[in-house]
């Protein structure tokens, strides 16, 4: 057992850990920020992106001893401190983009770090930022909708509903 | 009008609470002392077990217990919910199916023994310390071969690997038989429809608890029908009564049929939580869900399409072979024969239709419902083999169709179900406006000019929905009824509480029902709570699945409503010192007819439990009803769906570049809810046209095994697709008038997109290629263009 | 995943230093697929030495003799974004996995697992380019020796990687459906001393060079030289994506193509 220390949705944030602990399980288990959510062990479902340092990565392919001292966000720290969503957020709830709500956490935070990289992404290039998140319930159409509409691009011409 | 009324597409409201990360799936419940439980899994696909050496993984660290088939000798075997029977009226061969194995293991992923201890490392540290005594058989993994006399069994106390040899309808067969035999033309092909593995984002898990001081049992699962787990494992398995056991299905990562059925690993950790009077959890791994989650599909198909001279169909016939794997999961009979042959009249008014399929177990896992279950099976032979007809007879293939569309309704089909009701030319008609079906040609010509082969696919589909009528499902050997309930509970200040038997896991219940309540009473959704998903505190319910929720769970919380309504306006007469006949609820307000007397809903609710000035001597206190809906029939919704493909010449690479999907669903109480539906529907469809291939080897060692080889769909694989639900012709049976949508898009659209690529390939001169096997990979398409 | 500790040195020679003190240590890069691997227990390291805390490690630059350095811990992400003096080689690295692999899987680490489908190993190789370790400097041509076999010994880190820009290059990538590894991957550079040609994804042998396209190409840089050629398909990766033949047939396919988009 090891200590690591990060800060986690702007908080400090501690624990016991073993070597082998991924990031994931520190958050889930360690942490109960259990919105991070686990589809895969062959780092594909992209169900458990989180941001480290800024950067949209996979939870489950990173060790939590890696992460010490870094800044971590999850999807429980993307709404406002009163609980107003972002416009990620509130985009997929208006375009109905999630169903099950299973691979939504990854979803939110992969389109969060494509819009922070690119502001007005095209369709087919949010299509392909989407590469690592895998969501078997929507068809991905309202996700790329919800996500071209968070990005101020108008959407009306897309069949709606 | 009601806020948030029926028809009004109606943000969920479930969403926040999946969006900021505060859903409760069932991995998110630990509780406090839970040990965490490991199942080795065989790594053979056929053996027998002649004994499970756990000696030297008794005494590793953290190790609780190590338990084995013989653990289970007491308890009952896993029970299958359906019994079919055969052409010759004998009943189907039904094996055992062990919690954990005894005596031989049957497929890769078989669970041989279950180590739980006090982390979930620990487990799987011990569990590799185990040595199983397994000598190899020669695994069963054809299922022609499979059924050649000699051939070795999966069953031995079986007297071959035929589950059933059904034949429908038995009596028709020689008419369809004489009427091929006198066609002016008969189109035969040969299919598979492939295996498919669900894929729910969420894995499996289950979390078993005991209180020892009551006796009460619970278990929490990912299920889409807590009751029926309840049910099939309390009667059929461990023997605990209903109020002894409580199964609670949380928020639930998608299930497309996966996750109806009772799995080994529920009924493990309620009977370990017991044994070990502790918690026990069990998370799968993707790789572990790849070879213990049921699979779907698997049907090897010939098809025969007979028309007379004049392009009129005479008859179908078709035989298909049925992968049922090792075991019969919970609904696996019913799939290939009442789920499918039921079918396969689909939209046509073909007279004459036999249906054979043989079944037949092979060392693989359960192939069980997934998505559409039989019904894509049927359209897809169905509409591809009319597709091969209007080719090799030089007509157009949505003319052909419309030749011999059903019109009249309702209508009975030679395949023993009656279709209430339909229009499809009307969806054909609306299919051609969104497809733009007339500006292909000129679509054409540009994917010409960048060097891209482009097709066009059309076809219909019809489903049977809203599963089931239960006398008649009985009838056809289900072991099960399969109405649905709802409790309305009516608070005093007015609020109300639906507890429905229907499972939400994605499909919106929880923003969807408020809506159909609100409308009858007149008041705002927001009024309504819908709970589901625990056997605590919801009546009764057989679950979601097979487009129902709506037209069963809904019709039953339509039924409880209607009680409600007559129970208030009963006390509003009283209130209102008039007769029950005069009043008329509408607005959330009761008043007396031709008067300007009224009184609020949350007045009348109120007086309901504050019953002060209250009609005792005539009515019960509380305003709580609960109402059980058993379907009069099937539900029927249908469409017409068109694909067009570009394929790449030189590496067989076909991509999706437009999708239309006309849908008749009857009424839609939320649009928006709807099309998610049907998107989704439509990327498994896609997903099982072009990428989709659950393969084993000739070991019986599954080659696709994680998504680094089994491929599923992403954002770059689909188009935006053009959906439309506007043609409506109300189900003429249940009181909303809908038929259900879940899953139409998977039942529609894998033959659009064969059909399309088939399309591609003739119109560039490869007139041999007459029909490619899904998936439909670059690498098969490029065999194909290569003669 | 077994049990074992993991050590995040911020040299190198404290990374060797970790890793000689057990066969049964193990480096880290980026994990992508070192953790995968782990997770199904294929590999049990005593420790493993994490490289992600190395800043020398990490970074792009120019030598002497034009050639653009990478440093090994430099994920694909950054290789994307900051090898604009070699479009090709930032092409390539925008197309491995996807963003969030991309943020963590590192060049070194790819080219020491030397997965026979990895994309990078086919820059390097077609590319002509240095391979530098803690203690030596080894040609791509000696480099790569196989299916996940390289000249790399025990104890041996991957420090950089020295790629010589060429006047023009294209990578073309045919991918696996599901993994999106490549099925096919092929890189052609041209240099000024001629053109070379890898192939990735195809060959049971890993990455390897077909020197019969170069051939054609150092005489006529166009894809009507490569018409209808493709290589023999004995040694190529037969598997439910695709057989040999179809692996073969790829290659050329991709080589033609990259050809055409080189620049």
């Amino acid at each position: 057992m090891a200590q690591v220390s990060m800060t986690v949705n702007g908080k400090p944030a501690s624990g016991d850990i073993e070597g082998r602990t991924l990031l994931v399980d520190f958050l889930r288990d360690g942490l109960g920020l259990t919105g991070t959510h686990v589809g895969c062990d062959t780092s594909q479902c992209g169900a458990c992106v989180v941001h480290v340092d800024g950067k949209a990565i996979k939870a489950c392919t990173v060790f939590a001893a890696e992460c010490e001292g870094s800044s971590v966000t999850t999807i429980e720290g993307i709404a406002a401190e009163d609980g107003t969503m972002s416009k990620v957020q509130d985009a997929f709830q208006t375009h109905h983009g999630l169903q099950c709500g299973f691979c939504t956490p990854g979803m939110v935070m992969s389109a969060e770090a494509l819009l922070q990289e690119n502001p007005t992404p095209s369709e087919a290039e949010i299509r392909e930022y989407l590469e690592g998140n895998i969501c078997r319930c929507t068809g991905y159409h309202n996700i790329v909708k919800a996500i071209l509409a968070a990005s101020g691009q108008d959407v009306s011409k897309i069949a709606a509903e | 009008m009601p806020k948030d009324g029926i028809g009004a597409s109606t943000k969920r409201r479930e969403d926040v609470r999946f969006l900021t990360g505060n859903g409760n799936y069932t991995d998110d419940i630990n509780i406090r002392g839970q040990a965490y439980v490991h199942f080795l899994r065989s790594d053979v696909a056929h053996g027998t077990l002649n004994g499970v050496d756990t000696s030297a993984a008794e005494g590793m660290p953290g190790v609780i217990r190590i338990f084995t088939g013989e653990d289970f000798a007491e308890v009952g075997g896993i029970p299958c919910g359906w019994q079919v029977t055969d052409r010759h009226g004998e009943p189907m061969q039904e094996p055992a199916h062990p919690v954990l194995a005894r005596g031989k293991v049957r497929h890769v992923g078989d669970p041989i023994a279950a180590v739980v201890a006090e982390t979930r490392e620990q487990a799987r540290d011990a569990a590799e310390a185990i040595m199983p005594d397994i000598t190899d058989l020669p695994p069963v993994m054809d299922m022609k071969e499979a059924l050649k006399d000699g051939a070795t069994k999966v069953h031995d106390d079986l007297t071959s690997n035929l589950c059933y040899d059904w034949g429908f309808v038995e009596e028709n067969k020689g008419a369809v038989d004489e009427a091929i035999k006198n066609a002016a033309h008969v189109t035969t092909l040969e299919l598979v429809n492939n295996r498919l593995v669900p894929n729910a984002m969420e894995p499996r898990v289950a979390v078993g608890d005991y209180n020892r001081s009551t006796g009460d049992h619970t278990l929490y699962t990912t299920s889409q029908n807590p009751h029926v787990i309840r049910l099939l494992m309390g009667a059929f398995v461990l023997g605990i009564p209903e109020h002894k056991l409580r199964v609670v299905a949380p928020d639930v990562g998608g299930g497309f049929g996966s996750k109806i059925y009772h799995y080994a690993e529920e009924a493990f950790c309620t009977f370990a939580a017991k044994a070990l009077n502790r918690p026990v959890k069990w998370t799968c791994s993707r790789s572990e869900a790849f070879i213990s989650d049921a699979h779907g599909r698997d049907h090897v198909t010939k098809i025969e399409l007979a028309l007379d001279a004049d392009n009129n169909f005479t008859a179908v016939r078709t035989e298909t072979y049925a992968n049922m794997g090792a075991y019969l999961s919970t609904f696996a009979p019913s799939i290939p024969t009442w789920l499918h042959g039921t079918l396969m009249a689909g939209n046509y008014k073909t007279p004459n239709i036999y249906v054979n399929v043989k079944a037949v177990f092979t060392n693989t896992v359960p192939v069980d419902a997934y998505r559409g279950a039989g019904r894509p099976e049927a359209t897809y032979q169905l509409e591809r083999v009319i597709d091969k007809a209007a080719r090799e007879l030089g007509v157009d293939p949505i003319a052909l169709r419309r030749q011999n569309f059903i019109t009249e309704f309702p209508y009975a089909t030679p395949v023993a179900v009656e279709y209430d009701t339909g229009d499809y030319n009307a969806t054909m008609d609306k299919l051609s406006e969104i497809a733009d079906l007339s500006g292909f040609e000129a679509r054409l010509q540009e994917s010409k000019a960048r060097g891209k082969l482009r097709g066009l696919g059309v076809n219909c589909y019809i489903e049977a929905c809203g599963i089931a009528p239960s006398n008649l499902v009985g009838q056809l050997g289900a072991r099960a009824g399969l109405y649905e309930s709802a409790t309305v509970r009516v608070n005093a200040t007015g609020g109300i509480t639906v507890m429905t038997g229907s499972h939400s896991h994605g499909q919106g219940h929880e923003t969807a029902f408020p809506q159909v309540v609100a409308e009858m009473l007149g008041i705002d959704a927001s009024m309504v709570e819908i709970e589901h998903g625990d056997t605590a505190n919801t009546p009764m319910g057989m679950g979601t699945y097979g487009s129902r929720s709506i037209a069963v769970g809904g019709s039953a919380m339509v039924r409880a409503t209607e009680k409600i309504i007559a129970k208030t306006k009963k006390i509003a007469a009283h209130l209102l010192e008039a007769s029950e006949a005069d009043i008329e609820l509408k607005d959330g307000q009761f008043s007396v007819a031709g008067t300007d007397k009224s009184v609020a809903w949350g007045d009348v609710t109120l007086a309901a439990y504050v019953p002060h000035n209250y009609p005792l001597e005539d009515l019960e206190p509380g305003l709580e009803e609960t109402a059980f809906y058993d379907p009069a029939n099937f539900t029927y919704p249908s469409g017409a769906y068109a694909c067009e493909v570009e394929v790449d010449p030189d590496t067989g690479k076909v991509t999706i570049e437009r999708f239309a999907a006309a849908d008749d669903f009857g009424n839609i109480i939320n649009p928006m809810i709807v099309s998610g539906q049907v998107h989704g529907g439509l990327a498994q469809g896609i997903g099982q046209a072009l990428l989709e291939q659950c393969s084993y080897d000739s070991d019986g060692q599954l080659l696709s095994a994680s998504y680094m080889d089994y491929t599923m769909p992403r954002a770059d694989d689909v188009p935006f697709y053009q959906v439309d639900h506007s043609c409506q012709t109300p189900c003429t049976h249940n009181p909303l008038g809908v038929k259900g949508c879940g899953e139409a898009g998977a039942i529609g659209s894998p033959p659009a997109v064969v059909n399309a690529v088939v399309d591609a390939l003739q119109r560039a001169g490869h007139s041999n290629v007459t029909h490619i096997d899904m998936p439909l990979t670059p690498s098969r398409v490029w065999s194909a263009m290569q003669g | 995943m077994y049990a074992f500790d993991i050590e995040r040195p911020s040299t190198v020679s404290d990374a060797v230093k970790l890793l000689k003190e057990s066969d049964e240590n193990q480096p880290l890069s980026g994990g992508q697929t070192l953790i995968p691997t782990l997770k199904q227990r294929l590999a049990a390291p005593e420790k493993l030495i994490s490289l992600t805390g190395i800043d020398e490690m990490k970074g792009i630059c120019e030598d002497d003799d034009g050639r653009l350095c990478i440093g090994a811990a430099t994920c694909h992400a950054d290789v994307a974004a900051g090898a604009g003096k070699y479009p090709a080689l930032a092409a390539l690295a925008r197309q491995i996995g996807d963003p969030a692999v991309r943020n963590r899987g590192t060049l070194g680490g790819s080219l020491a697992n030397n997965d026979p489908s990895a994309c990078y190993p086919s820059a390097v190789l077609g590319s002509g380019a240095t391979v530098v370790t803690n203690s030596r400097e080894i040609a791509a041509d000696d480099y790569f020796q196989g299916m996940f076999a390289t000249a790399l010994e025990e104890g041996e880190i991957i420090t950089e990687v020295k790629f010589p820009v060429p006047e023009k290059a294209c990578y073309m990538k045919f991918e696996q459906p599901a993994s999106r590894f490549a099925l096919v991957g092929v890189f052609v550079a041209k240099y000024a001393d001629g053109v070379r040609v890898a192939v990735t994804g195809a060959s049971e042998e890993g990455v390897f060079r077909w020197t019969e396209a170069e051939e054609k190409l150092n005489s006529d840089f166009s894809s009507s030289a490569l018409e209808g050629m493709s290589p023999p398909a004995d040694n190529m990766i037969s598997d439910l994506h695709g057989s040999g033949a179809y692996r073969a047939h790829l290659v050329g396919v991709m080589a033609r193509r990259a050809v055409d988009a080189a620049h």
